[in-house]
């Protein structure tokens, strides 16, 4: 259904008033980003993104997401499975508690692992008696990045699976197909085009995240800064063109996932959840 | 004696999860429920006991500091704010995305979401740039006598942009659904423009106002990446409750940061509670 219509007297009106919101306030930010990244020149903006310690930031980056996302989604599918196949007493709740990280500020999903894991955390000792370190180390960025993204594929999945409903996967039980088979050839072919998004999503929020990754880092240059913490550590520092450099390649990074996710709302959005059908 | 048989007599077991000829309950749900353990439920517990280690007067001290207060009040009353101005701001989005067809739709539909997909660290820098007083806009907003970076209004500025696309997202899709007919025979009937938008269009879009509106507000409540930049960060002024927790953990108050954290918890619950409690009254009148 396209329910689009026209009014000729408020249209522009309305359009320019959308377009004048949009820009001002969310395109003009990212012209920024750019446009202070290369007001120096092209080598000034290549030089501070290639410093051993801007290409270590990627490379942490990188290995958090690696190792964060994976775990969500499998997390997601496996929720997923769950709620939306089986009818069980306190469902809700659950559904409640896999959406709460969406709803707690990001420094407070950092907070919690120092909590346990700091210096004076519940099992701060013990890990030092064990020469084991946590907070300040890739080991507690991971930790604040699967907490800060758990909720991103199971959100996507569930209720995806939910209208979907099992027939499929009852009729190919039937027919004798193993549960293996049956989730391997009917069930995930059916999610993998919201499961694609779910991860996109994820991956997104997990290589951007500043807040809770702030916490735990203790942000030491070339070994616990990752890309947005290592743009924190040169703008405080006065390096603007560093900092907008290194921004630049986030904000790359964030138009991208926006480019995939439009192609999936448009190509696939049969496929994905309700709510992101267009 | 027949009696007591019958009463004893093994009723139907109400079982916690329903058959089903569909395998891997045990497996899936016990996955989830370790997971959301480990990475959910313990840390939060941490969070929740934590701070009674200061004892029920060491909390209220905590709690009560000036500084605590000032930047409580400055981080829910900003969201707050911010949240209520991106509701008529996302209404009128969603309404031109819905209602009319232009070259270009599509792209300006999908830049919505570049909040989303911005990490908050650039979206802060560059609001910081913009809004400097020597910034783009910073500059022309000093002329007036506006100091808008460095200030609770950089802030505002800052969680006005995380939270538009919470409430445009949630009101499209209601917006799309809303049958045309409905407003043309509201129309034929003699309706004005304004009475069929405030009798016809706001009771149909008004739940999905609410709930952008909470989603924006609990977003702004806890953000941190892109205000840190543009607040200036001073102390009774412009200081937000989660930086707080991060000034109290590296002067390691590991108990004075939980405080805060767990306020913030506590604070964004009870506003929840509330947005629920209006949108099951505006649901109950609806049906009478």
């Amino acid at each position: 259904m396209n329910p689009t219509i026209r009014l000729p007297g408020l249209a522009p009106l309305f359009l320019v008033l959308t377009l004048t919101i949009l820009g001002v306030l969310i395109v003009l930010p990212l012209g920024v980003v750019f446009a202070s990244a290369l007001s120096q020149g092209l080598a000034a903006y290549i030089e501070p993104l290639t410093h051993p310690d801007a290409l270590a930031a990627i490379r942490l980056t990188l290995t958090v997401a690696a190792i964060s996302v994976p775990l969500n989604a499998i997390f997601g599918v496996a929720a997923a499975w769950a709620i939306a196949r089986f009818e069980f007493k306190g469902k809700s709740l659950l559904v409640t508690f896999i959406d709460l990280p969406f709803s707690m500020s990001p420094v407070v999903s950092g907070l919690v692992w120092v909590l346990l894991f700091g210096a004076q955390g519940w099992f701060g000792p013990w890990l030092q008696d064990h020469n084991i370190k946590i907070i300040f180390a890739t080991s507690g960025l991971v930790l604040a990045t699967v907490l800060v993204t758990l909720p991103f594929v199971a959100r996507e999945l569930i209720p995806l699976m939910q209208d979907q409903g099992a027939d499929e996967e009852a009729a190919a039980l039937t027919l004798g197909a193993g549960g293996f088979t049956t989730f391997w050839r009917v069930t995930l072919p059916n999610i993998k085009w919201a499961l694609l998004y779910g991860v996109l999503l994820c991956n997104a929020r997990a290589m951007g995240e500043f807040g809770a990754v702030s916490v735990v880092s203790g942000s030491v240059r070339g070994l616990t800064t990752t890309l947005p913490l290592h743009v924190e550590v040169l703008y405080n520092d006065y390096e603007f063109v560093g900092a907008f450099a290194a921004a630049s390649i986030l904000a790359g990074l964030g138009l991208v996932t926006l480019v995939l996710k439009s192609v999936l709302e448009w190509r696939h959005s049969g496929e994905l959840s309700a709510s992101r059908r267009h | 004696m027949t009696a007591a048989t019958l009463a004893s007599a093994p009723k139907p077991r109400t079982a916690w999860v329903q058959p089903s000829i569909l395998p891997g309950f045990p497996l899936a749900m016990g996955w989830t429920l370790t997971w959301l353990g480990l990475i959910v439920v313990l840390p939060l517990t941490a969070l929740v006991i934590r701070p009674w280690e200061l004892g029920l007067a060491g909390v209220w001290e905590s709690l009560t500091e000036p500084r605590v207060l000032a930047a409580l009040r400055l981080s829910f009353g900003a969201a707050l704010l911010a949240a209520l101005t991106n509701v008529p701001l996302g209404l009128l989005v969603a309404w031109t995305l819905t209602r009319y067809e232009f070259p270009g739709r599509r792209i300006v539909d999908a830049f919505v979401d570049l909040p989303f997909a911005l990490p908050t660290a650039v979206a802060g820098i560059a609001l910081t740039a913009i809004y400097a007083p020597t910034g783009l806009l910073g500059e022309p907003l000093a002329k007036l006598g506006i100091k808008a970076a460095y200030s609770p209004i950089g802030v505002y500025i800052a969680l006005l942009f995380i939270g538009l696309p919470f409430v445009v997202r949630t009101v499209q899709p209601v917006l799309q659904d809303l049958d045309i007919e409905v407003e043309e025979a509201a129309t034929t009937l003699g309706a004005t423009t304004l009475q069929r938008f405030s009798h016809v269009v706001m009771p149909a879009v008004a739940p999905a106002l609410i709930s952008g509106f909470s989603l924006a507000f609990a977003r702004a409540v806890g953000e941190y990446g892109s205000v840190i930049f543009i607040a200036g960060n001073m102390p009774l002024k412009s200081e937000i409750a989660p930086l707080l927790i991060v000034i109290r953990l590296e002067q390691y108050d590991y108990a004075g940061a939980a405080v805060v954290g767990l306020a913030m918890l506590a604070i964004s619950f009870g506003a929840l509670l509330a947005v629920n409690g209006l949108q099951l009254f505006l649901a109950g009148r609806g049906r009478r």
